[in-house]
């Protein structure tokens, strides 16, 4: 699923990027929604996620529990909103580890230039040869299932695609007058890229930080459906589509559909929010 | 020619070379051996068509390059290090001369602050009159670098170069950019400043008409090699290399009248 920011990735996001205002304002509302469910989820869930009710297994969605219930008799509404919290803290760690790593070794590379920049460029390209699901899953194989397994394998997965965008501009501000007038100054290199460099890449980092949410909540989801992330009886969304898979086939799509919805939809508004933003990131000044 | 004891020179450059390696292609001379000297209070043009060398040469005399061989002494009164603090720059494009995200008088600040100016109270004076020294005043001290003209980035640049008291200040086509009106002021504002401080000017030009306004003495590059040098007055009106002739010959003379283009 990370090749969805490859090639293919690209036409979208300039597809996402030329949408206009109205998308960024539609993807401001269901992202920051999703992200306020993601904080006060559990707190507003009509039931307890994990309390089981074996008399009310299997129901349809209906007055009492709005989505229904599982195989468990668990309100399947109740988990979604809990199971955001869970969903978006991998992601999140994930992108904090990406965009901190990422940022540093881009303004370390584009600070040296020369070879070192060419170095660092080659580092780059092997490691976006490297399918991001694959590492997360064999990650999970070699130091057991659960959150932080993946999640660290994913930062690194991530780390190329901030690096390589925040690069670029980087060193487009690397060689703007300012920074060697600061040079000329006496100003010692680690001010400047912290307290110069770091703020004028601050608009493409967010942007690019909230495009790379999306991507990796979906294939955080993907390594915990597979079974090698979050492991059930927790509520999280990429556990809830593989819990209802075995409901499908009896015609019950309540549970999979859900968390599947909220995956889509979650996926999608980041990524449009994030090429909003970038394409917003380049033109000023 | 003997040089008199009794000059007192703040830049003295001597034999300098700069040969570019560029990884694609072979070895390029930017500079084949110039020497050239400024005293106190003085200002050195030095002029040529792009690629001549002459922003090489104030890029080595800077510190931000550094030579292939050759020596340059700045005599500032100061300890060098990699970088000469003696020597301050202006660069050329006025919108990337300043950062973006940094209000004026905060960079001001930070410049004072980390060369030891450590009470805020004599930090907010000192700003005060470097912006009144270029022009400005405390009201552009919150102002951002978008929402100021050319000139005024021109002249929080000045400002900013000022703030460490440098001997010597390099003018790298400092007022290329901007409008022939705001060009004047800048360049006014730059003659008052030297008449108050003594500071010494290195004045990177391809403007033969502002050169001849602002210089004491010229020097003319061509492909690296220095092929001119003298008074400026001298150098400009009478030219004995035919290459100074054509740059001379390439400015507007009073008297130029424009033709009407058939339409």
């Amino acid at each position: 699923m990370a090749v969805t920011l490859g090639t293919a990735g690209e036409l979208t996001r300039r597809r996402f990027a030329s949408l206009g205002r109205p998308a960024l304002i539609a993807s401001t509302l269901v992202a920051g929604g999703l992200t306020l469910i993601a904080v006060i989820g559990p707190w507003i869930a009509p039931y307890d996620p994990d309390a089981t009710d074996v008399l009310a297994a299997h129901q349809g969605p209906g007055a009492r529990h709005l989505l229904g219930t599982d195989s468990l008799g668990r309100d399947i509404l109740s988990r979604a909103l809990a199971g955001a919290r869970l969903s978006f803290a991998g992601p999140a760690v994930i992108m904090l580890i990406s965009t901190i790593l990422g940022t540093a070794l881009a303004i370390f590379s584009a600070w040296h230039g020369g070879r070192v920049d060419r170095m660092v460029n080659r580092l780059l390209n092997v490691m976006f040869s490297v399918p991001g699901v694959l590492v997360a899953v064999l990650s999970s194989a070699v130091f057991g299932s659960g959150f932080w397994a993946p999640v660290l394998a994913l930062g690194v997965v991530y780390l190329p695609y901030m690096a390589r965008v925040v690069r670029s501009v980087a060193v487009r501000e690397r060689h703007r007058g300012y920074v060697e007038s600061l040079q000329l100054a006496g100003m010692s290199s680690w001010r400047i890229c912290l307290r110069h460099l770091v703020p004028n890449v601050l608009p493409i980092v967010t942007a690019q930080g909230t495009y790379g949410f999306g991507s990796a909540l979906a294939d955080f989801a993907a390594v915990s459906f597979l079974g090698l992330g979050i492991q059930p009886p927790a509520a999280e969304w990429g556990v809830m589509v593989s819990e209802g898979r075995s409901e499908l086939l009896d015609g019950a799509l309540q549970q999979s559909l859900s968390a599947g919805t909220l995956i889509v939809v979650t996926v999608v508004a980041f990524n449009v929010l994030g090429a909003q933003l970038s394409s917003r990131s380049g033109g000023r000044r | 020619m003997t040089i008199p004891a009794h000059r007192d020179l703040v830049l003295d450059v001597r034999g300098l070379r700069k040969t570019f390696h560029s990884r694609n292609g072979g070895p390029r001379e930017a500079l084949r051996g110039i020497g050239f000297s400024i005293e106190r209070g003085s200002c050195l043009a030095v002029v040529g068509e792009s690629g001549s060398g002459k922003t090489t040469a104030a890029r080595i005399v800077a510190g931000l390059e550094s030579a292939t061989s050759g020596t340059v002494v700045v005599t500032d009164g100061r300890a060098g290090g990699k970088t000469r603090h003696g020597v301050q720059m202006v660069f050329q494009d006025p919108y990337g001369s300043l950062d973006p995200r940094q209000a004026v008088g905060a960079g001001l600040h930070e410049l004072l602050k980390i060369h030891g100016m450590r009470r805020r109270a004599d930090r907010r004076t000192r700003v005060s009159e470097l912006l009144e020294s270029v022009g400005l005043d405390d009201r552009h001290a919150g102002r951002y670098p978008a929402s100021l003209s050319g000139g005024q980035r021109q002249r929080v640049a000045i400002a900013r170069a000022l703030a460490l008291n440098p001997a010597l200040l390099i003018l790298d086509e400092a007022v290329s950019a901007l409008d022939v009106s705001v060009q004047a002021q800048v360049l006014n504002l730059l003659a008052d400043i030297r008449e108050r401080t003594r500071i010494s000017y290195l004045f990177v030009s391809h403007d033969l008409g502002v050169v001849r306004q602002v210089s004491d003495t010229c020097i003319v590059l061509r492909n690296g090699r220095l092929i001119e040098s003298g008074p400026t007055a001298d150098v400009l009106d009478a030219p004995r290399q035919g290459y100074t002739r054509a740059l001379v010959d390439a400015v507007p003379r009073p008297g130029w009248r424009p033709r009407r283009r058939p339409a």
